[in-house]
């Protein structure tokens, strides 16, 4: 399958892409990995006038700690974000996930941005970016702005990336010392893409009570979110078999479960309930 | 609109090769038709098969999801860059040696895949070696022999590795 027709661009920074943005008026793409642009152009889902290449812009490959919080520079891959001693020593849910997405090939030249701002319903990483409460950092025609996902990702593929701006990175808060965190898939068998994948980063204090828990779901509909109702039956509570039992059987509430070819309303609410108490489970004991 | 070619230069199994592309040429189109080199197979063309991977930059890649503008600069190793008849990569030969293949179309990305595995990750156990071959597919074969294979090729690359690195003692 070949693309239609478009003009390309390289640019080496920032400001030169939102330049480039402008004067082709709605009509230039940014490029980065392109292994979610790439095959849309081979299907003409997308016709883009140009291509504005920024996968080499060096400022957005960087990662560093600030405060409480790891920034990610959007053009790393996920082979790079799976492998960062940073990312391994502080979010090691955000390599847990990475390390999962598509296959080798796809991981050594897709990009953490480039995933975020296609807004796939069916990709890993939202889960991840959702319990590290991920800041998406943009830069615009009119300076720096951030966004957290619930308002960056309204629907599949659509976010509110403003017009001319670039996704430059992604920040995400480190949990507490005390806790620990897992990404748990079920992979279509023959896509690799989740049918269901749950994170969750939680933790107990010293008597045993769960007070830190956060949980997300992907996969299962138009976009992924924290299962803030099963984190309220947590909280507070002392831990046991029970109350992570009782609590998973909430992890449908906060999402709007997809009822498509891949698999029933019915059964995808299910997999939120089995998966939710399986990760918990995974984490907490 | 895109009607202007672009310039690219590559290092192609040690070669540079300058071209003038239209920017929607896919890397694989690039490497078989403009360079000849048909050794890289295209199963699929939608990025699942992975019979189109070439090394980029050391990495295993499916070209067939690449914009051979994105890869200029690089340096692309395809199958017919890993070695020759009468003097084959330890990929090749395990590949032949533990019946890798059948038919042999999916084989120019497995062996271009496994090789940027164990570039990864030089002696990995079944389950990374299973996991490392996610993004190829083959018809025939059931993977098993597969598995085999790479897990020999990994075996005689170390040892090479090891012999390099007596020799270079001994000269010590």
């Amino acid at each position: 399958m070949i693309p239609s027709k478009f003009d390309y661009v390289r640019v080496n920074s920032i400001d030169e892409a939102i330049q480039q943005l402008q004067q082709l008026n709605g009509e230039g793409k940014l490029i980065a990995g392109g292994h979610s642009l790439v095959p849309l152009l081979k299907f003409r889902l997308t016709e883009p006038g140009a291509l504005i290449d920024i996968s080499r812009i060096a400022e957005l490959k960087e990662v560093r700690k600030e405060g409480n919080r790891i920034v990610v520079g959007a053009l790393n891959t996920h082979f790079q974000v799976a492998n960062n001693q940073i990312v391994k020593e502080h979010i090691p849910v955000l390599a847990e996930t990475v390390r999962q997405i598509g296959d080798i090939q796809v991981r050594n030249r897709g990009t953490i941005g480039g995933n975020i701002a296609h807004a796939d319903p069916a990709a890993d990483l939202p889960a991840a970016a959702h319990v590290l409460d991920a800041k998406i950092m943009i830069q615009g025609e009119d300076g720096a702005e951030t966004m957290d996902m619930e308002s960056f990702v309204i629907g599949p593929l659509i976010t509110m990336l403003p017009e001319n701006s670039v996704l430059t990175a992604i920040s995400f808060t480190i949990p507490p010392s005390h806790t620990k965190s897992a990404y748990l898939k079920f992979s279509h068998p023959a896509s690799g893409y989740p049918v269901i994948g749950v994170a969750v980063v939680a933790g107990v204090d010293e008597n045993n009570m769960i007070d830190y828990a956060k949980v997300a779901i992907t996969g299962v509909g138009d976009v992924a979110y924290r299962a803030t109702a099963v984190e309220e039956k947590l909280l507070g509570q002392e831990l046991s078999e029970t109350v992570i039992k009782e609590a998973s059987q909430y992890a449908a509430e906060d999402g709007e479960i997809a009822n498509d070819l891949f698999s029933s309303e019915e059964y995808r609410r299910n997999l939120c309930k089995v998966y939710t108490e399986r990760a918990l489970k995974a984490v907490l004991f | 609109m895109g009607n202007e070619k672009v310039n690219v230069t590559v290092k192609i199994n040690g070669n540079e090769k300058r071209a003038e592309v239209e920017p929607r040429t896919l890397l694989a189109h690039f490497i078989r038709d403009n360079l000849g080199l048909t050794g890289t197979h295209i199963g699929c063309d939608t990025s699942q098969c992975g019979a189109c991977t070439v090394l980029v930059d050391g990495q295993a890649v499916k070209s067939c999801t690449l914009l051979t503008v994105q890869a200029d600069g690089s340096e692309i190793t395809t199958v017919e860059g890993l070695g020759q008849v009468g003097n084959l990569h330890p990929m090749q030969q395990s590949f032949w040696e533990k019946h890798g293949l059948q038919c042999g179309y999916c084989t120019p990305g497995v062996m271009m895949a496994a090789v940027g595995l164990l570039q990864q990750n030089p002696n990995p156990s079944d389950e990374e070696i299973r996991e490392g071959l996610e993004g190829v597919i083959c018809r025939c074969t059931g993977y098993q022999f597969i598995v085999d294979a790479v897990k020999h090729a990994a075996q005689l690359m170390r040892e090479t590795e090891a012999e390099v690195q007596l020799v270079g003692e001994e000269r010590l």
